[in-house]
């Protein structure tokens, strides 16, 4: 952990999708104890939340969420989006997020992963996006900047973003999954690195990180799958926001690394039933990727508020009349920005 | 601390991959005495080696293996006045090992570059691994976050388009080195001691439109796909800059796999890089580059090159004149260096005629 991050510039943000918290606090009370938790229940779930003693929380449940928001917008956080609600509410420098269904994992020696320390080691150091390092994250221990690698962006760029790995069962898609079976994922690769400028990715929001106060509002929920579901192999709403945020990064000469830290995912659901549900997800990122790299912001764009409204605007126009979900979660995104600055706060 | 492996033998495959198919290049001003170690991964291939400095020093080669050895006397005969453009007294001469190849792949490895072991002990085999890498596609347009897809666990992440999960034929393979890393001069002068010992289980596609400083110590590339733009470049003997010709090679050949769309890998294999040179004798060489890179960079990022570039030679001799137009304000050094790039290329074409029927590298023209 360095040393001149203070436990109280970080909020913890957990959405309970299920109501059972007791094992998954559990097995990161370690980890998590010293924090304060944020833990946002899903506004369609029903049964009462059980949470162990020993922690220092706040939990917000649908009545908490309408308070603050009103009922009609409060839609917006069912499912895996409960999460963005404590994103909006925080008031921490940085936010570390991790899916309920997720334990902390074991590295190559066998010792467990603190997922908290190498979010913030990540969002601490430089990202370096504007020329590949091979031999990876130079400011990690025991590695550098290699030869040829230019001295004027040495010192990179602050990192916005960090994204996280999934040990057991990987964040594949639905089909992928249904045909591999058995798969499980393995292999640790002991590595951070920034991902280049102008590339993109599929951000996943099951092991994820950020600083609040530089990009909070580019995470939003905005995309909703006509059939989306309460497993992530059926939803699409982390990819989007990913891309967004991402745009974002790259217009506003910020970095994203990924890598580390691993996170141990737990064996959740069935592929071949949530088959039927994502195909409309799994479809629609032939015209997401093409779409995002196409986009490119103006110069007047120069907070994250504006970059996510031009990006709205973008999404709009362009995007708006090929389907009607394009059309929903451009307007979602406004309506995002208008609430965040009304509720949240940058400071 | 890590530590080069000795028991290569069990590892050493059955059934060697590509062997009529892939030259191994290895520049060489000392001798060959790595081979030794290297002898069951390397036994079945051919070898071609480019010896540096004094032609009339022998330099022996182990006995057991099928080589061809040319010294710069060869070298001046077979190319003639072209000759200018291979360079004397530096590691960039390999370069004329990859013109005259008649392989389709090319594995070029430094004479103080070991075997590596892997976490669990084992010997890896860099040229089986470097084989996979350039035989499996590349992923260049979209990033993956688990990495190499292709590989044994892994797969596309959700969100990954399925209509780019084809991927792109890899033209390259760029390999890490345990041990000593390959840092320039002032970067050793401040941490003499550091060693690399992360062994870093991935490979992974270096995405289209970024850059990357390309190291020649352990590399293997497809001859046919992108072999004209691996010109290493002037350097050493009467140049005033060394220890970047894999550099430069580096950043062409990536603006142009880029044009093409073709993949560049970076990650495993790792080999046991055994010796750190004189971190003052390399400070003197890189002197210049290192001011240099701060322009060469920024133009590298910026060249387009026009869509009637449909070969890796066209590309390549309109690289060059970008090189002429706007590097040589730099220093008159890249007027030169764009001459020798065409030299290179028409060295490159008379020694490898297309046979008849044959389809250039790219696109038909």
């Amino acid at each position: 952990m360095s040393l001149s991050i203070k436990d109280d510039e970080i909020d913890i943000v957990i959405g309970a999708l299920r109501p059972d918290l007791t094992s998954f606090m559990n097995e990161w009370r370690t980890i998590f104890s010293r924090f304060h938790l944020i833990i946002v229940k899903d506004p369609d779930l029903k049964e009462e939340l059980k949470i162990p003693e020993g922690f220092n929380l706040d939990v917000y449940k649908k009545p908490d969420i309408d308070r603050v928001v009103g009922t009609s917008t409060s839609t917006i956080f069912s499912g895996y989006s409960c999460r963005y609600f404590g994103y909006l509410v925080s008031r921490k420098k940085y936010i570390i997020s991790v899916d309920d269904d997720c334990y902390p994992a074991k590295d190559n020696k066998g010792i467990l992963v603190d997922a908290v320390a190498q979010h913030i080691t990540n969002l601490t150091t430089p990202a370096t996006p504007f020329f590949f390092n091979t031999l990876y994250d130079p400011f990690t221990e025991g590695a550098d900047f290699v030869r040829g690698y230019p001295f004027s962006l040495r010192s990179g760029v602050q990192c916005a973003l960090s994204c996280g790995l999934w040990l057991n069962l990987a964040d594949y898609d639905a089909p992928t999954q249904a045909l591999k079976p058995e798969e499980r994922n393995s292999r640790y690769v002991d590595a951070v690195l920034t991902v280049p400028a102008r590339t993109l990715m599929p951000i996943s929001g099951i092991n994820i990180a950020f600083n609040r106060e530089v990009i909070g509002p580019a995470l939003l929920p905005s995309l909703r799958l006509g059939g989306e579901g309460k497993f992530r192999w059926e939803t699409m709403e982390d990819i989007w926001s990913g891309m967004c945020v991402k745009v974002v990064c790259d217009h506003l000469g910020l970095g994203v690394k990924t890598g580390m830290p691993y996170v141990w995912r737990n064996d959740r659901g069935d592929a071949i039933a949530s088959l039927r549900k994502e195909w409309e997800g799994v479809k629609l990122m032939e015209e997401v990727v093409p779409f995002f790299q196409s986009v490119r912001l103006s110069r007047e764009a120069t907070t994250t508020e504006d970059c996510v409204a031009e990006v709205a605007n973008v999404v709009k126009e362009q995007l708006g009349s090929k389907d009607p979900m394009f059309a929903r979660a451009a307007k979602a995104m406004l309506d995002w920005v208008k609430l965040w600055k009304s509720v949240g706060s940058s400071t | 601390m890590v530590e080069p492996a000795t028991a290569t033998q069990a590892a050493a495959p059955v059934m060697p991959q590509l062997k009529d198919e892939l030259d191994i290049v290895i520049p060489t001003i000392r001798n060959l005495d790595f081979l030794e170690m290297w002898r069951p991964f390397f036994q079945p291939y051919h070898l071609i080696i480019v010896q540096d400095g004094d032609p009339s020093k022998t330099i022996k080669v182990p006995p057991g293996f099928d080589y061809e050895l040319y010294n710069r006397n060869d070298i001046n005969k077979i190319l003639g006045p072209k000759a200018s453009c291979i360079s004397f007294k530096d590691s960039a001469c390999r370069c004329f090992g990859y013109m005259v190849s008649k392989k389709k792949y090319i594995f070029t490895i430094d004479d103080d570059c070991f075997v590596a072991k892997d976490p669990s002990g084992k010997a890896v085999n860099a040229l089986e691994q470097h084989i996979k890498n350039l035989l499996c596609p590349s992923t260049p347009f979209f990033f993956n976050t688990l990495y190499d897809p292709f590989r044994e666990g892994a797969d596309f992440v959700r969100g990954y388009p399925f209509s780019l999960r084809e991927g792109v034929p890899t033209a390259v393979s760029h390999g890490l080195w345990l041990n000593i890393p390959d840092y320039d001069a002032p970067t050793q002068l401040v941490k003499p001691l550091e060693r690399n010992t992360r062994f870093v289980d991935a490979v992974l596609t270096i995405p289209k439109g970024t850059l990357f400083p390309m190291c020649g110590m352990n590399l293997a590339f497809d001859r046919e796909l992108i072999g004209p733009a691996m010109y290493f470049g002037l350097m050493g003997d009467g140049q005033p800059i060394g220890r970047y010709d894999d550099m430069w090679a580096g950043w062409c050949i990536k603006v142009i796999c880029d044009h093409l769309g073709l993949g560049v890998k970076t990650g495993l294999p790792y080999i046991y890089h055994s010796k750190a040179s004189n971190p003052f004798v390399n400070l003197r060489k890189e002197y210049k580059g290192i001011f240099w890179q701060e322009e060469i960079i920024p133009f590298f990022q910026q060249a387009v090159l026009p869509k009637d570039c449909t070969t890796v030679q066209k590309c390549y001799v309109e690289l060059a004149k970008q090189v002429k137009e706007k590097l040589s304000k730099v220093d008159p050094y890249f007027d030169k260096l764009a001459d020798a790039m065409v030299t290179w290329i028409k060295a490159w074409d008379e020694l490898n005629p297309p046979t008849a029927g044959s389809v250039p590298n790219g696109k038909a023209a």
